[in-house]
């Protein structure tokens, strides 16, 4: 009898969920595209965000002064039809785009876009991006931005204390999204979680640690976009059930995919794989603080020590190309002339005994506790390059924290030697070296802390410098020095990997690492 | 019965005192400054200064902790550093999400393994016995993370009959109103959601509800066991009673006290184990709600979180001592 019951619940609960699965789904509609990522976003205030994962979404809500192109990072028009700039480039007149409305009905004009520099310049909150791009904020010393100034309705005009080279590049980052002013008046401090812009999707809808919902912008700018009636930003930690997520067809797009699992989606008929033009350096920053590392021999020897080839081929399944250089080749002013530490370890065992730490020494490697689009399993990366460098009688000792404790400490200069890595945000390569390794960055990025006056020097002309050719031979100059120096282990270029259901059509995925779904359709 | 349980209760609340005390503590350990992780790593240091000390977050630790004291008995959990809203009201449908995820995964523990339990002890050494027994074995040493996988992997992926993660169709979103997903879909009629909840319910119900139900099923058996060999069950056996009726009617109120306990400790750690299958499964639950805090270093979410998931941890068991007093008077003069 009992044993009938058993049996009973068994059948039951197979048959359950057997005629549950005829149900499935049959409400969905095609044109919601599900977006499947690993975390959440933090805030959808774009001025105030520095991750990724709130980059992505808040790029779709607003829109920049100019932007990128689809899949590059040449500048084209956006909320600004056309800009003149002044022979001294130090005035920039945009005429902007008239009867664009933002989503909560308000006009999009002149006024706002004041509106919103005077918001970032004054510093009052931590416009982060904005004291990084535009030297700080208004009286600081290095503000690059002296005025804005709406000339008419449809007219704004910028002065410049400096020329800057990437002036325009800059105010194409989706951090600088035209934000509505009444809006952010309306909500204050809660204004993160009740974004309006002018983008393609309106925001609709945040249930944290799960989805953003967006909607269709019906009143768009550009004509007959976006296609989708709606965008899901679904968070999915474990990067197997995203991929279990994608393959079943619950989330239609996947972010991250390991490199491990790229062939897996190739080999299914009805998926495709998305590669990310490689627009990032990974590295192992060597703290020039510290020790024997102080040494700039032990430095070059420790370079020397990696088989960066062999890395790329057992955790990036060939989806990078080894660095030489902390700009990725796609960047204007990367120098292809410098040769790369060959991997050899005679040459390390020779440079650490003329460093006079012929015996080796012992050191700290950090590994990140999370994958990243450069770096997808960083505790591996880490064992490799420990056990290389136990070949020249380096003995590293991995260590790893949560991930936002490895960065503050990191930032901090605790880490004798760690991994990192970086995708560019704009195109340029200020965004890289300037960003990386110049003085001015310790205890911020510059992680290495690597101090140098001479490629300070360079880095500070280049950005000032409005010849491109002339930007071009200084970056190339720095990177000379820098490799030199050897205050990094450049690591790998990686492309990272996306998978979509081969429904999906029209998406490009953006160097940047944030994608605008406007043009995104299904099959 | 009054006075056991007015007695029983007051005690918790020392218990729950000392809780608030470790917590703080263990917060306040975490190394990192909150401030710090909200402004992100490029923040100025007089920035970080300021908010530090907007946050309070300067002042010495147990003026922190009186005020947060102070709050709590107030019946305020404090407010989000990230979101900037009150925990007490954010928390709920993350809580609501784990309850309902917990409770199903209990039921199916409960029936399955009490009945799994009975059979192997009315059937000793039978290969009912010793199957059961074995998958009992291999649930309790099973990790949950491997299992949601594989259940994902076989149901989602390989059959397709089961949705692989989350409460709903994304796409079709439950309009929330009590956050108990099979309550709301059932008040507003929408049969088609109900049955989208059920079928998300499944896979990370029968993941949480494995290794309780392989120890109530042990539990069961060896209680039953002990029940089954006594002299009042042999007298009504030897009178040609029905299994049934020996189990039901004699036996199983008997054998019933250590399952009960075990059932409400195991309640208690499944808002543990609730943590890890929220991970596989995308749950939206009050585990990825404090995970996540901890990320962020948002301080009275994790404290808060923590003390909302003890504070049911502790009632459970209240409730379980008051339940086993209940049915066994003695328990309550020991």
């Amino acid at each position: 009898m009992l044993r009938k019951g058993l049996i009973a619940t068994f059948s039951l609960l197979l048959v359950l969920s057997m005629a549950l699965a005829g149900c499935s789904s049959s409400s969905s509609s095609d044109d919601i595209l599900v977006y499947g990522r690993g975390a959440d976003s933090k805030s959808l205030d774009a001025a105030v965000v520095t991750d990724g994962e709130s980059i992505k979404v808040t790029k779709n809500i607003y829109d920049t002064l100019v932007d990128y192109g689809d899949d590059n990072t040449d500048i084209q028009a956006a909320l600004a039809t056309k800009w003149d700039v002044s022979d001294d480039a130090l005035t920039y007149t945009f005429t902007l785009r008239e009867g664009v409305k933002f989503h909560d009905g308000t006009d999009f004009n002149a006024d706002a876009v004041v509106s919103n520099f005077k918001r970032w310049m004054s510093g009052d909150g931590e416009y982060y991006y904005y004291k990084s791009m535009f030297g700080g904020f208004e009286g600081d010393a290095g503000h690059v931005i002296k005025e804005v100034k709406a000339l008419d309705t449809y007219q704004v005009q910028f002065t410049l204390t400096r020329p800057q080279a990437p002036f325009l590049k800059n105010l194409a980052m989706p951090v600088f999204g035209i934000a509505s002013p009444t809006a952010i008046e309306k909500h204050g401090d809660k204004y993160g979680e009740n974004p309006v812009g002018t983008g393609p999707f309106k925001f609709v809808e945040w249930k944290r640690g799960d989805t953003i919902t967006l909607e269709k912008n019906e009143d768009y700018w550009m004509e007959g976009y976006p296609k989708l009636s709606k965008v899901i930003f679904q968070s999915i930690p474990d990067n197997q059930s995203r991929l279990n997520a994608l393959l079943t067809g619950a989330i239609d797009l996947m972010d991250g995919v390991s490199p491990s699992d790229v062939a897996k989606i190739e080999g299914e008929a009805d998926y495709q794989v998305f590669t990310r033009p490689s627009m990032n350096v990974g590295y192992l920053g060597l703290n020039v603080e510290k020790g024997p590392l102080k040494n700039k021999l032990v430095r070059q020897a420790l370079n020397h020590a990696v088989d960066k080839q062999a890395i790329i081929d057992a955790f990036y399944e060939g989806q990078a190309e080894p660095a030489k250089n902390p700009l990725p080749p796609i960047i204007a002013g990367y120098n292809d002339d410098i040769d790369p530490y060959p991997y050899d370890l005679e040459k390390a065992k020779k440079l650490l005994k003329q460093a006079g730490y012929g015996d080796g020494f012992t050191m700290e490697l950090w590994a990140m506790p999370v994958p990243r689009p450069y770096m997808p399993d960083g505790k591996k990366v880490a064992e490799a390059i420990q056990a290389s460098f136990a070949k020249i009688g380096v003995n590293a000792r991995i260590k790893s924290y949560d991930w936002a404790t490895y960065l503050d400490l990191a930032r901090k200069g605790e880490a004798d030697s760690f991994l990192l890595g970086w995708t560019g945000d704009n195109g340029d390569a200020d965004n890289f070296l300037y960003v990386l390794l110049d003085k001015d960055t310790i205890d911020s990025n510059n992680y290495a802390r690597y101090s140098s006056d001479k490629v300070h020097d360079l880095l500070i002309k280049a950005q000032s410098t409005p010849d491109e050719a002339e930007r071009t031979k200084l970056y190339k100059e720095a990177q000379e020095i820098i490799h030199e120096d050897a205050p990094w282990i450049p690591l790998v270029h990686s492309k990272p990997a996306l998978g979509a259901h081969s429904k999906v059509q029209g998406f490009t995925p953006h160097p940047t690492g944030s994608d605008k779904l406007t043009k995104v359709y299904f099959k | 019965m009054l006075s056991y349980t007015i007695r029983r209760i007051m005690m918790v609340l020392p218990v729950l005192l000392g809780m608030t005390v470790i917590v703080f503590l263990i917060v306040h350990a975490i190394p990192g400054n909150p401030a710090q992780v909200m402004l992100g790593q490029q923040a100025s240091k007089e920035a970080i200064e300021q908010l530090t000390k907007q946050l309070g977050l300067d002042l010495p630790l147990h003026i922190q902790y009186l005020d947060y004291i102070k709050n709590l008995v107030t019946g305020d959990l404090g407010v989000s550093l990230h979101t900037k809203k009150e925990i007490a009201e954010e928390i709920w449908p993350y809580l609501a999400a784990t309850m309902e995820l917990s409770f199903v995964a209990m039921i199916i523990a409960i029936v399955i393994g009490m009945n799994a339990g009975i059979i192997s002890a009315w059937f000793q050494n039978t290969w009912f016995d010793y199957t059961a027994m074995i998958f009992a074995l291999i649930g309790v040493s099973i990790p949950i993370f491997w299992l949601g996988l594989m259940e994902q992997w076989f149901f989602a992926l390989q059959l397709d009959i089961l949705p692989s993660y989350g409460r709903d169709n994304v796409r079709n979103p439950v309009e929330a109103i009590t956050h108990f997903y099979l309550i709301d879909t059932l008040i507003q009629g929408r049969i088609d959601q109900f049955v989208d909840v059920v079928r998300h319910l499944i896979l990370p119900s029968f993941a949480l509800a494995t290794i309780p139900m392989a120890i109530i099923a042990r539990i069961t058996r060896s209680s039953m066991l002990d029940v089954l060999r006594s002299d009042y069950i042999r007298t009504a056996r030897a009178k040609g009673a029905k299994m049934k009726v020996v189990i039901y009617k004699h036996a199983l109120k008997n054998a019933l006290i250590p399952v009960i306990t075990i059932i409400g400790l195991q309640t208690g750690l499944l808002l543990g184990g609730a943590i890890l299958t929220e991970t596989i499964f995308s749950w939206p639950g009050v585990g990825r709600y404090i995970y996540e805090a901890i990320g962020t270093r948002d301080f009275p979410v994790i404290q808060s979180g923590i003390l909302v998931v003890a504070t049911i941890f502790i009632t459970i068991n209240l409730l379980v001592d008051l339940l086993y007093s209940w049915i066994d008077p003695r328990i309550r003069y020991r």
